[in-house]
Order: structure tokens, then C-alpha cells, then sequence
């Protein structure tokens, strides 16, 4: 269920930038399908945003976000080659997470 | 006969609240109140933020008219000193909280995120301040809605 995430991390002027992208249909609850019948909700609800292990962000997030959500978050320091790691779970307890080094 | 009876019962016990807890773990992360509030009243409430102060060291940047509804995105940075979290709200939504983040550790108060907005509605920001809660808004107008099909 759970599809490939992409991230990218880089340090620039003492501020290290994470932007990544998470595979997610975030179904508001509310779509029809073309037989007309409500598409159940199902959509992220917790993000985790960690620097060498570190939490740095701690996002919980509503079906209101768009589909395949993309993210950007900024964090003090950080210098190439420290550890990124992004984390998510959704309503149906399905989580993906995925690492980069900074740039 | 009773005493073993006691036994596997009390034994049973223990095995449910074990699988039930990591269940009651998550559903305490994911403040299903503020999420399931439908008014931006009862969301802000709901996170603690109902007296939020205006202020304008909170910086929305945002299109003024998004076309489509199902992808606005939105960019915060709170300039208020010492901000803990910043939470989205979109005041016309169905559900209007939107997002929430708590940062620690060096991160900057400052989030990106796309959002849906099912009609032309102002969003409201709310940062969190040594226990005080900060907001700001913008109106964004919205030329096709992004919550039904």
C-alpha cells in the first residue's frame, strides 16, 4: 500500500532544508467513484521528522492535506552527511518511512 | 478449581491490555478532537488556541486566488520568539484543522505544505509561544473546490 517517498536534504547558511514527498491517495472521505458510492477516508495522520536520530518535527496532519503530500520543513545546523529520516502512519496503521544523507 | 479458573482468566487480562495498548497509543498521538472538529471555533478550542492574539510576526505566503482547490499551497514562518508549533487552519473546510507541528531540537518554525480548501475561505495560522497562542490570517479565493469529486 505504502508507495516510495523521495526526500532531499541540504545545508545552506547554517540551515539545513528538508523537503520530501510521500506517496499518499489522502482520501478526504467525501469523493465519489464513478459508481457514485463515497471513497472511506484514509489519509496520513502522523509525520516525524528526525536529524541524527533527533525528533525535530512532530506533525499531525488532517485528511485536508493535498494528495501525495509534500512537505518542507527547515532545521538549525545540520551539516553533509548527517542523517535525515522521515516518518509517516496513516488511519489504517500503514506507515513508510525513508533516510537521506544532507547535501 | 476456582484458583485455576482465576488464574486463566487473570492471564487473559493481561494478554487483551497488552494488544489493546499500542492501539490507545496511537489514537492519543492523533488529537482526534481537533481533527474532528468542524467548526474553526471548536478546532481552535480544541488545541488551546480559542484566545489566540493577532499578531504580525506570523508570515503567510500564499496565493491570493488559487485555481484549484484540491492543491493550495502554503508556506508559514512564525517570527514570533520562541515558537513551539504551528498549526493550519482552513476556515471554511468541512474539518478545519488542517495541520499541526511540533518542533524541537533547532528546527525553525517555518512548515510548506500543500492543502485542499473546498471554497474560498480565509486560513488561519496559530503559532504556540512560551504557552501563549499567536494567529494570523489570509483569504485565499478559490476558483474550482478541492474536497468532493
Amino acid at each position: 500500500m505504502a508507495g516510495p517517498m523521495k526526500m532531499r536534504a541540504t545545508a545552506q547558511g547554517g540551515v539545513t532544508e528538508i523537503r520530501v514527498l510521500m506517496t499518499h491517495p489522502m482520501e478526504t472521505g467525501q469523493r465519489k467513484d464513478s459508481d457514485g458510492k463515497l471513497v472511506p477516508v484514509h489519509f496520513i495522520q502522523s509525520v516525524v521528522v528526525k536529524l541524527n536520530g533527533k525528533t525535530v518535527v512532530d506533525g499531525q496532519i488532517s485528511q485536508a492535506v493535498s494528495r501525495n503530500p509534500v512537505f518542507s520543513f527547515r532545521v538549525k545546523g545540520g551539516a553533509k552527511g548527517d542523517k535525515v529520516e522521515v516518518s509517516w502512519v496513516d488511519n489504517h496503521g500503514d506507515s513508510n518511512q525513508t533516510e537521506a544523507a544532507v547535501a | 478449581m476456582n484458583k485455576l479458573r482465576r488464574l486463566i482468566l487473570q492471564g487473559a487480562g493481561v494478554v487483551a491490555a497488552g494488544l489493546l495498548a499500542p492501539l490507545n497509543a496511537l489514537a492519543a498521538t492523533w488529537n482526534k478532537e481537533a481533527f474532528g472538529a468542524k467548526s474553526a471555533a471548536d478546532a481552535l478550542k480544541s488545541i488551546g488556541a480559542a484566545d489566540a492574539a493577532a499578531s504580525n510576526d506570523i508570515v503567510i505566503e500564499a496565493p491570493e486566488i488559487a485555481e484549484n482547490g484540491a492543491v493550495v499551497p502554503i508556506e508559514v514562518t512564525s517570527n514570533v520568539p520562541g515558537t513551539r508549533s504551528i498549526a493550519v487552519v482552513v476556515e471554511k473546510n468541512p474539518f478545519p484543522l488542517v495541520a499541526k507541528f511540533d518542533f524541537t531540537e533547532g528546527a525553525l518554525p517555518y512548515v510548506k505544505v500543500n492543502v485542499k480548501m473546498g471554497e474560498t475561505s480565509d486560513v488561519r495560522i496559530i503559532a504556540e509561544a512560551g504557552g501563549k497562542s499567536y494567529t494570523a490570517s489570509k483569504n485565499i479565493k478559490i476558483t474550482i473546490g478541492g474536497c468532493g469529486g
